[in-house]
Parts: C-alpha cells; structure tokens; sequence
C-alpha cells in the first residue's frame, strides 16, 4: 500500500468500477478500496443475512425465506435500457463476458386506477386500453412525426423545430389528451416529473428513441437484467480494473485524505499513505465536500405471488405517472424474480421508489404498495442524494453522484461520462476501449 | 486470445491421457464443445497462474506478470465421445488482498484450489476456500484441491502429503502435488476433474435453461446475449424504432 498509484478510487459502487475500470484499461495505475468486506457499496445486492442486519439488526431471517444464498436483493432498483448507453459501454469494455443478462418481462403504465402493458409491437398496440379509438389515431400521427423526424430535414419538422420548440407545443399540434401525454411524457420518455412540458422538446424525443429502440431490441419490454442481481455490475467492472492491472482492497478503512497545498497528494489506511495527484469516490467518503440535492424513498417487499393483473409476469415496470396520484414525482414499481436467480423459488422481489415529498416518505408510496397483493415482508429506506460541491479540479478530488430515481443507468453513465473528462481532461470514447476476446464467454454458445 | 501455438501440445498430451476409453476421435471432431467455467483459488503465489499457463500454453516463467488483459483463457479437452471446453478464470490478483468477488465463482462447474506444499498457513486458506465454495457455488461444483511446487519437495516441503490427502478425501474433493514448473502432474488435474464433471446432467440444464448453467430455478427462454454487439438486430443508428 506504500505505494504511488495514478488514480485512488474510493468506493466500489457502480459509478466508481466502470471509472476505475476504463481508466486501469488506459494503463493508469489503480488502488481501489472500498470500507466494506463486500464489492458494490450502494448498489449491491444483498442476500437475506446481510439485509436483515441491515434493515432489522435485532432480527433473523425467517425460515420460510428458504437458503440465504438463493437470494440477492438490490438495494437500488433499476433497469439496463437494452439499447442504452450503459449497454455500449458494457458490450465495448467486454464486461458482458462475465454476466448473464434476462429480458424484463413487461413494462407497465397506471392510468385512472389500473395498470395496463405499455405496447410493445403493433397488435398489442391496436388492443391496448390505454387509449380510445379516436385517441389512437392521433397518437399514431404523432409516432409518425418522431420516427419520421430528421434534424436535417425541415421536410421532416410539420413546423416543430424540436430544437427551440417545447413539449407542450409538440402535444397541442398532435392534439393528444392529458392522459396521452402522461403516458409519453412518463411511461416512454420516463420524466420524472412535468418539467420537460416546458423544456425544448428535443431531449423528449431521444428519450422516447431510446425507449423505443431498447423495446424493439429483444422485444416485450426496453429492459434487461443480469442473473444474480445489480450488484454483479460493479463485480464485472472490478473485475476488468483487475485484468488490466487495478489493485483491490476490501475492508479497508479511510483514516484521512492527505492534501498538500489544498491539492491532494495521498489517501492514509490504517497508519499508512498511499500517494497519488487524484482521488475518486462516492460522496460518503467525502462528507464535507458534498451537497444534498434530495431523497428517495424506497420499500424492498418480498412477495410470494407474481404482481396481480400483469399475467403472473416475472419481472416488471410499472410507472406511476405523478398526476395520476396527484404527486409532483412518479411513482416507479420494479419486480425481479427466482427467474432472476435473486430471490428463492416462487418468490418476487418488487421496490417500490419515489422522490421523498412530504414529512411521511412512506405514505407517499401508498397508491404503488396497493398494487402489489399480500406483501410478505417489507424493508424502507429514505436515502439523501447527494453531489459535489465542486468539479475537483482545484484539489484533484473527483467526486460522484448518488444513485437517483430514475429506473434506469443511463443517468449513472452519464456522471460516469462527467467524472472521465474532469480526471482526464478528454471525452470519453469507449468504442475500441478493450482488444475482445473472440471465444468463449459466459454466455450461451 | 490471439495465437496460441503450445496449446495444441497441452490438447494433444491431454488427448492422450484422456482417451483411455477410446473415444471415436472422428465423431468427437463434429461434436460441439461443453463449455465448462474452471476457476483457480487459493492465497497469492501459490503458483495458480502458474499451473494455468503450464496447462494452456506449456510454458513456465519465473516471476512473470500476469498477462494484462486477458480475462480467462480457454483450453479443450477430448474425454470419451466429448469435446470440454474449459473457460478458466484466474484472479487478476484479487486474492491478494481478500478481495475475490462472488461472481467469480458463480456458476462454475470445475474449482482448482491450489496451496503450496512448503507452506502450510495455504493449505489452511485452501480449507477455507473450499468452505467458501461449499455454501456459496454451483453445488455440483467439481473441487481439485492441489499442492503446488512439487519440485521443491526434497528440500522444502512443509505440507505431508498425507495430511492433504486426507482432508480431500474426507471433504469429497480431487486430489493432487504437482508442479507449475515441471509440469509434473498438470494435466492429470484437469482430466481428472473432466471426468467428475457430471457432463449429461450439465448439458440438459442448459437444454431447459437455453443459456450457461443456471443456480435455481431460472425458466427457459428470455435470456439475451449481449455479446452478439450492442446494435442488436433490430437496433436503427441514429433513427427511432417507433
Ligand atoms: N519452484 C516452483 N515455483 C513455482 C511453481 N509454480 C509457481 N511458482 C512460482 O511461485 C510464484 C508465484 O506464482 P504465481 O503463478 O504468480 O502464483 P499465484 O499468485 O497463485 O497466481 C512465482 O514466482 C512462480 O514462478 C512451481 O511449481 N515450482
Ligand atoms: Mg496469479
């Protein structure tokens, strides 16, 4: 440990192994250490013994439950969009080789007390209920009007410039009804709120391509899901820092950051310095160099019984557009299952998450709780979100974000995409990243 | 991997200890291989890169790197009317400091828990490595427990091979000494675990589960595979699949 790395990362959640991964492959010398005995910090999945201590130190894991190593339960619920940017990086950086990934098997959208399949092809389209006939027309106008669209081509534009034009615009000129516009704005384009109304139209529309070019992927829903949980994902990731040269160390305690002239040359473990010009970590690490931007509440239930009305599914989305339960922000359901090797035979996992509004977090989440049938058990959380106060660039701590609410990565590739260009001053260009291997694989052959 | 010349030596002498029972080498030539995940445990500088490269590639060096990049490396071996592909992983160092992650050795078929027959503080690590396996890996998981360093047996050894022998024998696992550098005994350790391997029982999972081996309980169908490239087939560059 007495040693001189290019770049300490501190931490092993997601964000910080894809970081400490890209950068081992560049040839930067690596120490990455995490404070817990387990990879994955935030974004691990725990199996039974490790979620009781957590959330009920006083308690056993009943029996019923079955063997604790059959479970692996996500702290953080979220989704990889199959044509997303996290999908690329995983794919460029032959990460892929290690994990085994599952389709999700529906997506779901709640509208006037029921949830109903968001389309994914065009014959559950034409049956679907979310819409009524005259409404389907309409709606069909516009989905011409985004698939047709070329920045390019003002041939393309009927008049909407999605660049300057906002949403709201874009709604009115296709005359869709309110509940249409929930459905676009939040089951497709997956707002978490009705900011984007007013914004320029034209991150609503990539966020829509993104849907649709995930769904029409492998079909049935734009998600996938690696076997044994998200907490694979940072294993894969440190994994790869590993081949490419990255020393690990868990349960390893940070006793101090060591500066020198307001710039950091060191990171000190139990009585001795690891140099190093750049430190890269999740905000618990740093305390005082951190802002809260908000919480998240979030249950972990476990049910016996596939989630009613979505045709005994093993794994789900389901999207509580804010104004159908009279919120500011959505409510999200994600259920996975023993068919994703993360909970024992016949039994789901469903989190259910929104962005704290109120005093009382977990009433908020009432309406999405009463979805779910008989809960067997169930575990809350309210999380503080956290970012940096600065970009790092004056003392060479480069710090990430927490997890947000969004159902999916590709906001942590995104802060992923940040950090990369304040460490090394370029862009991030992760195709070509890692010579792959041509054979073998985890996957099936 | 590129090129890999010695490893068709390594396959050959396999053949030839593995074909006892005569395998008909023309049908075998058109059988697909069984891709079977083997990985390597045990405390830093036991010598499991070592025994890794003897097999693969024939080769021995003294104090070598790891090789940089290489996520696992692969090597056959022709049992019977069967062609095994193993898929080895070694560590990539995150022994050292106890920081082997669980999807190491999830789902693998075939453990080689290695110690090094002049110390014995390993053998204890191997036990507990085993342990390790037995609650948490695949539980028809082959286990080879191996003394390495065979070579420096007269001057050095601190492990009886009884000892070991006994706590295998006792504990249900392949026993073996060998020697990375001599290349003593190397191949026999991955015969003998292909053997074990319950072959018929690991190819009709897979018919069920239409991927890899599955822990409990995954159904059939709704796998994806990422590796075929991140357009997918019906991905449209630049456009929106509305
Ligand atoms: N004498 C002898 N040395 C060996 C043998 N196998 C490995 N070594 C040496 O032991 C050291 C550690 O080997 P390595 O394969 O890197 O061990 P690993 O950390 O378990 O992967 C190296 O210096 C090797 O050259 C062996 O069979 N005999
Ligand atoms: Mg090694």
């Amino acid at each position: 440990m007495d040693e001189s790395y290019d770049v300490i990362v501190l931490g092993t959640g997601l964000t910080e192994c894809i970081l400490s991964g890209l950068l081992s492959v560049e040839g930067k010398k690596v120490l990455h250490m995490d404070r817990n005995d387990y990879y994955g910090g935030e974004s691990a999945s725990l199996n039974l013994t490790q979620l009781y201590r957590k959330f009920r130190p006083d308690q056993q894991p009943p029996s019923q439950f079955g063997r604790d190593r059959d479970w692996n339960v996500d702290l953080i619920p979220k989704f990889a969009m199959a044509s997303g940017e996290f999908t690329n990086i995983l794919y460029h950086t032959d990460v892929t080789r290690y994990l085994e990934f599952r389709q999700i098997a529906g997506s779901y959208v709640y509208r006037d007390g029921r949830i109903s399949k968001v389309p994914s092809n065009q014959t559950e389209a034409v049956s679907s209920p979310l819409m009524g006939i005259f409404e389907k027309r309409r709606a069909k106008k516009f989905f011409e009007f985004v698939q047709g669209y070329d920045f390019n081509n003002p041939a393309t534009h009927q008049g909407l410039d999605l660049n300057t034009v906002p949403m709201t615009e874009v709604y009115k000129k296709f005359g869709l009804e309110p509940g249409t516009q929930d459905f676009v704005g939040h089951a497709l384009a997956l707002h978490l709120d009705d900011s984007y109304m007013t914004q320029p139209a034209k991150e609503t529309y990539e966020r829509i391509c993104l849907y649709m070019n995930s769904m029409a992927r492998y079909g049935k829903s734009p998600y996938i899901y690696p076997l044994y949980g998200l907490g694979e994902l940072p294993q894969g990731f440190a994994r790869l820092s590993a081949i490419y040269g990255g020393t690990y160390m868990l349960n390893k305690k940070v006793d101090e950051l060591v500066y020198e002239d307001g710039k950091i040359v060191g990171v000190k473990s139990e009585g001795e310095v690891a140099k190093t010009k750049a430190v890269i970590g999740d905000p618990s690490y740093f305390p005082d160099k951190v802002k809260k931007t908000g919480q998240v509440v979030r249950a972990i239930c476990i049910l016996n019984h596939p989630i009613p009305n979505t045709a005994d599914a093993d794994s789900i989305q389901i999207v509580i557009p804010q104004k159908q339960v009279n919120r500011g922000h959505d409510i999200y359901i994600a259920a996975v299952s023993y068919a994703h090797n993360v909970a024992a035979k016949d039994y789901w996992t469903a989190i259910v998450s929104t962005i704290v509004e109120t005093s009382d977090p977990e009433k908020e989440l009432q309406p999405a709780m009463a979805l779910l049938g008989p809960i067997a058990e169930k575990f809350i959380s309210v999380s503080d979100l956290y970012e940096p106060v600065a970009d790092g660039r004056a003392d060479g701590v480069y710090i990430t974000k927490s997890y947000d609410a969004t159902s999916h990565f590709e906001t942590t590739c995104q802060d992923v995409k940040d950090v990369y260009k304040r460490v090394t001053g370029n862009d991030l260009k992760v195709e070509g990243k890692v010579k792959k291997q041509e054979e073998g694989g985890a996957g099936a052959e | 991997m590129a090129a890999r010349p010695s490893a068709r030596d390594a396959a050959a002498s396999l053949n030839n200890s593995a074909t006892s029972a005569g395998g008909d080498a023309q049908n075998a030539a058109n059988l697909k291989p069984i891709q079977v995940k083997l990985v390597l445990l045990g405390e830093a500088a036991v010598g499991k890169s070592s025994l890794v490269l003897r097999f693969v590639n024939n080769e021995f060096q003294e104090n070598k790197e790891p090789t940089i990049g290489a996520a696992f490396l692969t090597q056959k071996c022709k049992l019977d009317d069967k062609i095994i592909k193993y898929e080895i992983w070694d560590t990539a160092g995150q022994e050292r400091f106890h920081s082997l992650a669980p999807m190491y050795y999830r789902n693998a078929q075939a453990a080689v828990v290695v110690y090094d027959i002049t110390k014995p503080a390993s053998l204890d690590k191997a036990k507990s490595w085993v342990k390790e396996l037995q609650r948490q890996a695949n539980p028809n998981i082959v286990i080879a427990l191996v003394g390495n360093k065979l070579d420096l047996e007269a001057t050095a050894r601190g492990v009886p091979r009884e000892e070991a022998q006994a706590y295998a024998t006792e504990a249900g696992l392949l026993f073996s000494e060998a020697s990375a550098k001599t290349g003593d005994n190397v191949m026999d350790v991955f015969t003998e675990i292909a053997k074990k391997i319950p072959l018929d029982q690991l190819l009709a999972s897979r018919g069920r589960a239409g991927g890899a081996a599955s822990g409990s309980g995954a159904a059939a169908g709704g796998r994806v595979d990422l590796n075929a490239g991140p357009g997918g087939r019906n991905a449209q560059p630049g456009g929106c699949a509305c």
